[in-house]
């Protein structure tokens, strides 16, 4: 284990003490007097007409104080989606509902049990419709989703910027490849099927609108505070100063709480109609049927390669679930994953993903967004190639890796400049930790046991930490949310005048432990203690605008523009030191909690007294404004380009079916690492959430668009017991984007697992013959596909 | 109607309606916002409590069934300023990321050693089967209430694994 920080030891999480003694403070522990609640009326059908919402019951209940329907809220126009392709949600629907769960009213309170009764009493009358649910199904445009539209919304065709001709030329080379004498062509349809995040923190908002002064504070479990405070002005006319969101303690996002929601926008408006704060708490049905669902891919993956391992060409082409309306990057979702369509390979690559309607809850970003589905066609189509050919799974790949001569300057095939990558070294140092060898010969001494047991490899690249700022003009800026860029990171260091210091940044983490990883990273910058500085993120009064956490991307964008800031203060401190101790500039070294002159440690001064200094202006050298703080925006270079190799062994029951994961294998590279105890906890989440789909989770909808999976029971998170202890650790390549040398980590363990331990299973079932089962490999599944095997 | 129970080593009682759920009577009445709600379904394991010594659920009991009843929240667990060793542990071996499994994670863990002062990896994760976690994949919740089980017996903790370079 690689326990190397780039600053120096860990630190334990500073937001821990609160946590572990039920202190922390989430969006409903929130209590302000006089608070109203929320319950919504939602549509028990697909697709159907809303004739008459009948209120009166409802409203003249005891305790209620308002019920609300579209008529009431229509004015505000649909929810606010960042990249507007298709049809929007209406804030409340009266007209035709198109998924279950849909909010067609809502009722406010003064108790959340009232509320409920009160919804309940809500008469709705609907006439149902026809839906549609079936990706081919809806490609199809047998039934349209939205009256008069195709389902169709976009389709994303790969290598990016390639033209028409140049497409046809990619083609027409894989064609040719396929009639070569030496030509085995492998192709398979696979399903990834669609996933409920479940952060066990339900969805929360709070809104409180004060008349006296015409501004909303809104509390909200969301990752980004500066898009929903940009959307509640929109929504209400007001200027951006006057609106505050506060994301306080938040219970687990994974991507679903990065959306703006109508709940919010609504739950601001009763505020402000009624006067009085009011706040909504999902259920845990409404997490299932309202907050955006991930992944609902079906699509085809072929390799053409040759007898020794040489791929030729890559074609992914498939079909991908938007849901029923657009919401905050629907449609931008598959297009993530094109961006990692060829993985860490080099051969030609042809990838076309048709985004298409349907009537179920709109699909969004869900931890990894785009590339596990892209990574998970990659690499089970690879591994089939390798056991056609009867080639080590691990050769095939190292042989058609981007060498790591071509970095700097390497371009994928799908068209993107990648920043650093070391694939094979990454590799070998999978295979030497897991003793690949070793492994391979017991499960072969397993199978002569006749036990079914399974060895699994899978290789990734992800990218992450998005800029270059250029991106904005691709369409991808925040500006729907009057956020100009996504691209930047933003940070304000200030040391107060007895030297303590503030970092405020608009990072909204969820668990990833930002107040320890930003102190950490200004500490170390400054020479002073990590106790002596506050972190202050998520709330949009404090931060400079700047636009969350998501997409793996908050150390190596934030991260960095921490360091930019820390970096100018320390600037400025250097020279009032250098006044107050009469020594050169140059010679200032910051330590121990204050600055001295290099090989004189006694000549020093503390924080303190630099900052007591520093608010003085007439002691300053001539020049030098007063003040002790700086504001850094960070835009980077590029996107970073993590990676890594894991490697799953299983055993299959077949008389019942049952996979047990015996033991799971991940290296990862995400350059440097400032925590590695961070770093190592995102990888297990990540790890069990691929494991999660690989195994256990299914988002099923019906035909009629009935979410037979919306609680806890039938929608199965992996426990404790299903999941072995995670064997971690790490090769090093930094990037060169940003001044820290790191990459992201949040994401990548999902990026790398699904397939490692689908193609493991497979690796166990080959005995039989099976070549391919569909996530996820519960019992049942397994068991049928040794049975059709056997058949 | 009335009900009285003691919380935390205080005795304490507040108006509860026949259908207030013990957690709401518990976050919303008494202000013990610790405990969370996760599914309200007695699925996730996040408003685990101790009652009566054991760890009950709950969301899936009324405030009126906890009436005389003797409970420990995670605000109760720590004393005079000293953590719990299985708050430790949770510290010391990042047991925990966004938190909110947590507090019922804890008190699961706390009846798991009360009950099994040595148990093996094994009977650690069958002992929170039923506390749903989303972050960290159970691993290092497993090498945190290890870590308290050591505490416990007086022992030793194995180092973390980020300091065994
Ligand atoms: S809230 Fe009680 S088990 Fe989930
Ligand atoms: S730490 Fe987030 S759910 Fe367990």
């Amino acid at each position: 284990m690689s326990s190397t920080s780039v600053l120096g030891g860990v630190v334990r999480r500073r937001e821990d003490p609160a946590l572990i003694q039920g202190r922390g403070r989430y969006t409903d522990d929130v209590k302000l007097a006089a608070t109203a609640h929320v319950a919504f009326v939602r549509s028990p059908y697909a697709h159907a007409q809303v004739g008459s919402v009948d209120t009166s019951a409802a409203a003249a209940m005891e305790g209620v104080l308002a019920v609300y329907t579209a008529a009431d809220t229509d004015h505000l126009g649909p929810l606010i989606a960042q990249v507007p392709v298709g049809a929007l949600r209406p804030l409340l629907n009266s007209g035709t509902v198109k998924h279950v769960g849909e909010a067609v009213a809502m009722v406010v309170a003064e108790d959340p049990y009232v509320a409920k009764d009160a919804a309940d009493a809500v008469e709705v009358d609907y006439d149902p419709l026809p839906a549609v649910v079936d990706l081919k199904h809806s490609l199809s445009d047998e039934v349209p989703v939205h009256e008069g539209a195709s389902n169709t919304l976009i389709s994303w065709v790969g290598p990016f910027g390639a033209d028409e001709a140049a497409l046809a030329e990619l083609q027409q080379g894989i064609e040719a490849a396929k009639q070569r004498d030496d030509a085995v062509v492998v192709s398979q349809e696979m399903t990834n099927q669609r996933l409920i995040p479940v952060p066990i923190e339900p969805r929360s908002v709070m809104a409180d609108y004060q008349a006296g002064y015409d501004r909303f504070d809104i509390y909200s479990s969301t990752q980004i505070p500066s898009a929903l405070a940009g959307a509640i002005g929109k929504y209400f006319g007001m200027s951006m100063n006057q609106v505050t969101v506060k994301a306080m303690e938040v219970g687990g996002g994974f991507g679903c709480k990065l959306n703006v929601y109508n709940d919010e926008v609504l739950v601001a408006f009763a505020s402000k109609h009624l006067g009085r704060p009011v706040k909504w708490t999902e259920t845990r049905r409404e997490a299932a049927n309202s907050t955006i669902q991930g992944r609902g891919w079906v699509a085809t993956a072929t390799v053409t390669g040759t007898e020794d391992g040489e791929i030729l060409g890559f074609e992914l082409e498939g079909i991908a679930d938007m849901g029923a309306y657009s919401q905050n990057f629907t449609v931008a979702i598959p297009f993530l994953g094109l961006f990692v369509g060829s993985g860490q390979y080099g051969f030609p690559t042809y990838w076309k993903m048709d985004c298409v309607t349907t009537h179920t809850m709109t699909t969004d970003a869900y931890r990894g967004a785009g590339r596990p589905e892209a990574a998970y066609y990659l690499e089970r189509i690879i591994d089939m190639y390798a056991r056609r050919i009867g080639m080590d799974p691990a050769d095939v790949r190292r042989k058609n890796y981007i060498s790591s001569s071509e970095f700097p300057g390497a371009v994928s095939p799908m068209g993107f400049p990648m920043d650093t990558g070391d694939y094979a070294t990454n590799l070998d140092a999978a295979l030497e930790t897991a003793g690949w060898s070793d492994l391979l010969a017991e499960r072969d001494a397993a199978r002569a046991e006749g036990r079914y047991v399974g060895v699994g490899l899978a290789t990734y690249v992800e990218v992450c930490g998005f800029g270059p700022s250029g991106l904005v003009d691709l369409g991808f800026s925040w500006a729907e949310y009057q956020m100009p860029s996504a691209f930047n990171g933003s940070s304000l260091v200030r040391v107060h005048p007895d030297g303590s210091a503030t970092v405020s940044i608009g990072t909204g983490p969820s668990g990833q432990g930002h107040q320890t990883t930003w102190a950490q990273i200004v500490g170390d910058g400054l020479g002073l203690d990590v106790e002596r500085i506050r972190v202050i993120h998520g709330d949009t009064e404090e931060a400079p605008p700047s636009i969350g956490t998501f997409g793996s991307r908050s150390a190596a964008v934030d991260g960095a523009a921490c360091y930019e800031a820390t970096g100018k203060v320390r600037a400025k401190a250097a020279r009032i030191a250098a006044h107050m101790l009469e020594a050169s500039e140059e010679d200032i070294e910051f330590a121990d909690g204050g600055a001295h002159v290099a090989g004189a440690p006694d000549s020093s001064v503390s924080w303190g007294e630099i900052a007591a200094c520093a608010y003085q202006p007439h002691r300053l050298p001539e020049g030098l404004e007063g003040g002790l703080e700086a504001h850094a925006i960070f835009s980077p270079g590029n996107a970073t380009w993590p990676f890594g190799t894991h490697i799953a062994v299983v055993e299959v029951d077949p008389d019942t079916g049952d996979v047990d994961l015996l033991r799971y294998i991940g290296m990862d590279d995400c350059g440097n690492v400032i925590s590695p105890m961070i770093v190592d906890g995102q990888i297990h989440g990540g790890i069990a959430q691929g494991i999660g789909q690989a195994m256990f989770e299914d988002a099923v909808y019906d035909a009629d668009g009935n979410l037979l999976s919306g609680s806890l029971v039938d929608y199965i998170l992996p426990t404790a017991s299903d999941l072995p202890s995670f064997e971690l650790d790490r090769t090093v390549t930094p990037t060169d984007v940003n001044p820290l040398g790191v990459k992201g980590i949040g994401e990548a363990g999902t990026i790398g697992s699904a397939h490692t331990v689908v193609n493991a299973v497979v690796d166990a079932l080959e005995p039989l013959g099976v070549t391919h089962i569909d996530m996820p490999l519960r019992p049942r599944r397994v068991w049928q596909a040794i049975q059709d095997a056997r058949a | 109607m009335k009900v009285s129970m003691s919380v935390n080593g205080k005795q304490v009682s507040g108006d509860a309606e026949p259908r207030t759920l013990l957690v709401h009577f518990l976050r919303d009445t008494l202000g013990l916002t610790g405990t969370h709600v996760g599914c309200e379904s007695s699925y996730c394991g996040a408003c685990t409590i101790s009652l009566d010594g054991k760890a009950v659920l709950s969301c899936t009991m009324l405030a009126a069934q906890a009436d005389g009843a003797d409970i420990t929240t995670v605000e109760g667990l720590a004393s005079n300023g000293e953590l719990h060793p299985v708050q430790e542990g949770f510290w010391e071996r990042h047991g925990l990321q966004c938190g909110f499994c947590t507090p019922g994670m804890i008190m699961s863990a706390v009846t798991l050693l009360e009950e099994n002062p040595e148990p093996s990896e094994d009977e650690i994760r069958q002992g929170i089967e039923g506390n749903l976690c989303r972050c960290t994949g159970y691993h290092n919740i497993v090498r945190a209430i290890e870590y308290a089980g050591a505490k416990m017996r007086g022992e030793e903790p194995a180092p973390a694994e980020w300091e065994n370079a």
